[in-house]
């Protein structure tokens, strides 16, 4: 693809970390952002982009999106889920290291990342496994994994059920310097555990998973995060109790971050229904007052950023009872639009709302992406706050087509990509 | 959200559940199950009310006394019916439970009476079906288990005459039970006034009071002055699960003697699901004794089984 000069014309440039929120041109030279507002001397732009009506923003930062490569091809291919980000406006992401094998190994690291730097879409940011194999017993080869470009270092959903090796864990990462990110869920609490330990479950009959198997786990990853001084960010925060322990903890000056799946703000454990299989997620959806804390940690800063949690599950896994069906929900072309809906819902201004998808998630991942400073690269995304769109699972490119928001209606659709001043998708 | 067991004329299309099922079709199926009995002792007529229908009854979990009243309930309906203990067997081969049920529609069932180990089977494979198939829902993991609940219900009416007047204590393991989720919401629809559980607390899903009952964990209290008690059945495995200490210890708690329940009223019914565990929850005296009705809430299942056939046949 040719390098271009592109103007970015009559579009509501917002940028949160620069604070901008007013009516201005972007220009893009040599894959870069070269000026904003007024045109650079001589500048003779090869592509003019007509963003009139539209919000100019920098490319989306997704923390948690699986691929399913290597190893689960037949739920989703680098090919078909590069295809849904850049389509969602995602031009970063980060995935987590439960493939088959696991991120365990530089080599597979590195063949990710050539894989996806050759379609050239969204810029793929591995966040490698914490124990070989996710089995919680060895260390892996983290100064290693981080030359081949792991951000960070994870158990993603597997349990570390030894304490000591966790401890270990991170005191190692914390030597030098690399993030450690947990899922708090103890293991036995949540043993066979589908939904949330709540009215429906109980009504449902579904083998539950109480808020205490968050907090619980969560409280170890805190007292072992102040005892190691590692770098710790909670994935996935699901309860409110686990909100005012993060809320506490950053009270305290621990050094914590946290992030929210979209589905956690706007569904709870009453979307199930009768067995809504597309409802079976991990975590858990969980009861209105949890919905209500996730929220207002939000508002207050104690959760950092949005992530989509992207997890495409075939068909065949999905169409099963409730139980049996596999977690997880395709999510990264609704990433955009469900934050513009919490946002609306709570009077959020949209500089505070898309910094939850772009400038704190890339801090979270230590990227430089997520802003359009003068010299930044060039990735962005333009939408149309007004288009009004209705979830089909067939219109995806996502291979995965389940989702709990199937037929619900959104507003704001993503109409171009720019990735490293490219411009990779448009509609 | 639409009530997946009814159809858009509010008629009954599958028996899933009876959280939601109407107040007028569960009075509907006792009546008609009425018809089928003759006498006090229950003689059951064959009738040829689904005469050329296909009943398919399609167990994916072992049963024989559930599977063995349907299959009564249906040659007295003059249906043909087909039995499948498909167990674990056909997953194993790879086949999913939709394949499995698509393959069976092509053998052109009008009828499944499914059960599955797993909760929501009943609703999924209900929605999957094409319109004219009916399913009947004859257990699913802990969630539902409606026909045993309306059987149990035909049968406090065949005693108590009246629901709106009635104590009931539903006693033992309510956390794995479908039997005692289905219960609770026929007893609170039909509108006894006073719905009880007891048990300990290992043995209670959370929020259980949110169903609308009130919860106990001594027995005294529990049973004190009530006209109805629905036992469990106790699974051994509760025992692996620390749920449990020993089945020993259980009995001295919580298993059903005389002396227990002389706190009931003392025209008390005592009711059972089979299969009875003699010395676990219940004692052999209670089990066979004057109160007990356990072995005709065995007949009139057979007639509640067909009332619900009969009348899901005749939905359009």
């Amino acid at each position: 693809m040719k390098i271009m000069k592109i103007h970015i014309k009559n579009g509501r440039l917002i940028d949160p970390k620069n604070k901008i929120d007013a009516q201005q041109d972007v220009y893009i030279s040599a894959r870069r952002i070269s000026a904003i507002g007024a045109a650079p001397q001589g500048f003779v732009a090869e592509l003019v982009i007509d963003a009139t009506g539209m919000i100019v923003m920098p490319g989306l930062v997704d923390i948690a999106a699986r691929l399913r490569e290597p190893g689960y091809e037949y739920r989703a291919t680098l090919e078909s889920e590069m295809g849904a980000a850049i389509a969602g406006g995602v031009t970063s992401l980060a995935c987590p290291p439960d493939t088959d094998p696991p991120l365990d190994e530089p080599g597979l690291v590195e063949m990710l990342k050539y894989r996806a730097r050759s379609l050239n879409q969204a810029r793929v940011f591995p966040i490698g496994a914490l124990t070989y194999g996710l089995k919680g017993a060895e260390l892996t080869e983290m100064i290693e994994l981080t030359e081949a470009g792991c951000k960070a270092f994870s158990q993603a959903d597997a349990t570390l059920t030894d304490t000591r090796v966790m401890m270990r864990a991170m005191q190692y990462a914390a030597t030098f310097g690399y993030r450690v990110w947990l899922r708090p869920q103890d293991s036995f609490l949540a043993k066979n555990g589908v939904a949330h330990d709540g009215e429906v479950a109980s009504r449902l009959g579904l083998p539950p998973i109480p808020v205490i198997a968050e907090t619980i786990a969560l409280n170890t990853a805190l007292q072992l995060a102040r005892e190691t001084g590692v770098l710790l960010h909670i994935c996935r925060i699901s309860s409110a109790a686990g909100v005012e322990m993060v809320r506490a903890a950053k009270r305290e000056g621990l050094n914590v971050t946290c992030d929210v799946s979209m589905n956690h703000i706007h569904l709870t454990e009453m979307d199930i229904g009768y067995f809504d299989a597309n409802c079976h997620l991990s975590p858990p959806l969980r009861s209105l007052r949890d919905k209500a804390g996730l929220r207002a940690g939000l508002m207050d800063g104690t959760i950092d950023a949005i992530c989509s949690n992207h997890s495409p599950v075939d068909d065949d896994a999905k169409q099963l009872p409730f139980g049996e069906a596999e977690a997880g929900a395709t999510g990264l072309e609704l990433l955009l639009p469900l934050v513009l809906k919490w946002a609306e819902q709570e009077k959020v201004a949209l500089t505070d709302a898309l910094s939850r998808i772009t400038i704190h998630p890339a801090q979270l991942l230590g990227v430089k992406m997520g802003h359009l400073s003068i010299g930044a690269h060039a990735d962005l995304c333009v939408y149309d706050p007004k288009a009004i769109w209705k979830v089909e699972p067939a219109a995806l490119k996502s291979q995965g087509k389940n989702t709990p928001f199937n037929g619900y209606e959104m507003q704001g659709k993503v109409r171009y990509t720019l990735l490293d001043g490219q411009l990779v998708y448009g509609a | 959200m639409n009530n997946p067991q009814l159809n858009k004329h509010g008629e009954l299309q599958h028996l899933l559940t009876t959280e939601g099922l109407p107040v007028r079709i569960m009075r509907d199926i006792l009546d008609k199950a009425s018809t089928f009995l003759d006498g006090e002792q229950g003689d059951i007529r064959k009738v040829p009310l689904l005469q050329g229908k296909s009943v398919f009854n399609v167990f994916f979990e072992n049963s024989t006394r559930t599977r063995t009243t349907f299959e009564i309930a249906a040659k007295k309906l003059s249906a043909d019916v087909v039995n499948l203990n498909i167990g674990q067997s056909s997953t194993s081969k790879g086949e999913t439970l939709l394949d499995t049920v698509d393959n069976l529609c092509a053998m052109h069932a009008d009828m499944f009476v499914v059960r599955h180990s797993t909760s929501g089977a009943a609703h999924l494979i209900a929605q999957h079906v094409a319109p004219e198939i009916h399913v009947i829902n004859a257990g699913d993991g802990r969630h539902a288990h409606p026909t045993q609940a309306l059987l149990d219900m035909y049968t406090i009416r065949h005693y108590k005459k009246e629901f709106h007047n009635l104590r009931v204590a539903i006693v033992g393991d309510v956390l794995h039970s479908r039997v005692a989720r289905s219960q609770i919401h026929a007893l609170t629809t039909l509108g006894v006034p006073e719905v009880r559980v007891v048990a300990p607390k290992t043995l209670l899903p959370s929020h259980v009071e949110k169903l609308g009952v009130q919860v106990y964990h001594d027995m005294e209290q529990g049973l004190e002055d009530v006209d109805v008690v629905m036992m469990l059945r106790l699974q051994n495995e509760r025992m692996q699960g620390a749920l449990l200490p020993s089945a020993q210890e259980y009995f001295k708690y919580y298993g059903l003697t005389q002396e227990r329940l002389a706190v009931a009223k003392s025209d008390a019914i005592v009711m059972h699901p089979g299969p009875m565990n003699r010395g676990v929850e219940i004692d052999s005296s209670v089990a066979d004794g004057s109160h007990s009705v356990i072995l005709p809430q065995v007949t009139f299942g057979i007639a509640v089984r067909m009332a619900v056939m009969s009348i899901l046949a005749g939905a359009k």
